[in-house]
């Protein structure tokens, strides 16, 4: 199935506001998904047997940058049994200063390998998934100060009385 | 504000009188490397397995941010650092089909990109082999491995300059042509190796107390190890034919012949770790019918000439047209992939995340260890194969 097929399908089961963009300018074109159908278009693309996207590659977190104040994440689909591949990406916007960190839907129900990736990004990046069931911090220690994937994180100075800085 | 309870909390604070929590690791023999796991206990049975990671952390996706294309193949090196090569390989195919010349790679840097690939994968999966083995209490095969291993470094080491961490494949070319001499010794390496194979599996592959202490452990359906994105031989373990070197049809590999082990359950049930143990030894078998084709050609149409220059089509500059690209290939441990954001005006990429598949394959560890022995649980994280450099970046 190619990218207009799927698109077609999501439309035609969820409607035409469920497809916000298409990204075509790389060599693997993106679907942006509406942030508040992520779940059940993982779903469907899971079950469907069209599309059968059974195995998540990859899950990221990406912020766009101090400007844009946008945060995004990218899934990278697989399906084994017809051996293609499929980009979406969930984009919200999001003002960095807030208290609040940048909220998206969890697909850990989906498929449990975004349960790590999923805390990955909290860690890293501080984004916050609604309905994850364990999200702690999982490569940095759990009293570390900050996000440091997030373009204007600031490297502390030291932890714990260790200098990490020059 | 209430905060939610995480599922560790609800885990760790509601003990029962019975029930206690063990620490294994960081510093334990078997978790190889330092991987912390939370163990519940109830006497010698394990209720529940909470993995902690991070002691490795060394912030490769910061490190990128400041780093060009080409400056971070020794980063990448280091991350699964016993099969380096193939972390090159597949981070420098995704370097290149962002730039667009993937097509024009010569045959017999590809051809040779896939020989070192190859032993290096036997090199890694001889570490998981022999260290499988130590685990359960065999030490004779351990020697052994590393023996054999260490022929493998030598070469690789002629090769490139360096014993482990290689920065020898490159962005549209390689660091070197090989030295003069070394296909025809990896031919005698080859015919000295292949008995060695035969060897290491009458000492453990046929071996009854190594058959009694992982067959019927640990066993992994196919369905919970596609749900938790498990791959390499974790997944052909569970008996799916899955290998991206064929699926993807990468590099030289669709010229090359060879079959993709399953696990069968010959021992025990389908996808238990003697499985898993069984395509590992069998995809060594598999690397050396690759390295003899490989050689055959390197030293027969692809042969090296004068003319010959394995950096001729090294990019002056390395900046990819604006775009995003994930880049997925075969390595020991499953599929390993990278996720670039290039924004097609500078050559430091805006993003390069690591999809490594020791992180994925360690996930399922707390599914398929709930309720088994303290010991079993050894031998089911021995299986796995994780390497910590990777998990942790």
């Amino acid at each position: 199935m190619n990218i207009d097929e799927i698109k077609k399908l999501l439309s035609e089961k969820f409607g035409s506001e469920v497809i916000m963009n298409i990204q075509s300018g790389g060599l693997q074109p993106a679907l942006v998904i509406n942030p508040e159908l992520i779940v059940s278009v993982c779903e469907e693309l899971r079950d469907n047997k069209n599309t059968w996207f059974d195995f998540l590659s990859c899950l990221t977190g990406v912020d766009h940058g101090i400007e844009s104040n946008k945060f995004s994440v990218v899934y990278h689909l697989a399906s084994i049994p017809h051996k293609h591949q499929l980009v979406i990406k969930v984009i919200i916007d999001h003002d960095r200063n807030s208290e609040v960190l940048p909220t998206f839907n969890s697909v850990s129900d989906v498929w449990k390998t975004a349960e790590w990736h999923e805390r990955e990004a909290f860690d890293l990046l501080g984004i916050q998934f609604e309905g994850h069931p364990d999200l702690r911090r999982i490569l940095l220690p759990d009293d570390w100060d900050g996000y440091p994937l997030r373009k204007d994180y600031i490297a502390a100075e030291e932890y714990k009385g260790i200098k990490i800085k020059e | 504000m209430q905060v939610k309870k995480t599922r560790y909390d609800q885990l760790t604070e509601n003990l029962q009188p019975e029930e206690m929590i063990l620490n294994m690791g960081p510093q334990h023999p078997s978790t190889h490397g330092v991987l912390r796991l939370e163990l519940i206990t109830d006497g010698e049975i394990v209720k529940e397995v909470i993995p902690h990671m991070g002691y490795l952390h060394r912030c490769f996706e910061k490190h990128c941010e400041y780093l060009t294309y080409q400056q971070i193949i020794p980063f990448v090196d280091r991350m699964d650092y016993l099969s380096s090569m193939n972390n090159d390989h597949a981070y420098v195919m995704g370097v290149e089909r962002m730039m667009g010349i993937d097509k024009d790679i010569p045959k017999r840097v590809e051809y040779i990109r896939v020989l070192v690939c190859e032993l290096n994968r036997i090199a890694s999966h001889l570490i998981a082999i022999g260290t499988y083995g130590i685990d359960i209490g065999a030490f004779t095969p351990f020697l052994w491995c590393f023996r054999d291993r260490e022929h493998i470094m030598n070469m690789l080491e002629w090769a490139s300059g360096s014993r482990m961490l290689y920065n020898y494949i490159w962005v549209g070319g390689l660091f070197y042509d090989l030295p003069v001499g070394f296909e025809e010794r990896c031919s005698e390496f080859v015919s000295y190796f292949k008995p060695k194979l035969t060897e290491l599996n009458q000492l453990l592959t046929d071996n009854q107390i190594f058959i009694s202490r992982t067959a019927g452990v640990g066993i992994l359906p196919l369905d919970v190890a596609i749900n938790y994105g498990c791959s390499g031989p974790m997944l052909r373990g569970s008996g799916l034919k899955w290998d991206l070197r064929r699926t993807d049809e990468y590099s030289a590999y669709p010229e090359l012949e060879f079959d993709i082990p399953v696990g069968k359950g010959e021992m025990g049930k389908s996808g238990d770790c003697w499985d898993r143990y069984k395509v590992r030894a069998e995809e060594v078998a598999e690397s050396i019918r690759i390295i003899e084709q490989c050689l055959e050609r390197l030293q027969k149409e692809l042969k090296r000439g004068p003319e010959f220059d394995p950096r001729s089509k090294l990019p002056k500059k390395i900046i990819p047209k604006e775009q995003d690209f994930y880049i997925r290939a075969e390595n020991p441990r499953g599929e390993l992939g990278y996720y670039f954001i290039s924004d097609g005006k500078t050559e430091i990429p805006k993003r390069v995340k690591a999809r490594a598949p020791s992180f994925n394959n360690l996930s399922v560890l707390p599914e398929i260890t709930r309720g088994v022995l303290i010991a079993d649980l050894v031998a089911i994280l021995g299986s796995v194969d994780i390497v910590l450099g990777e998990v942790d970046r």
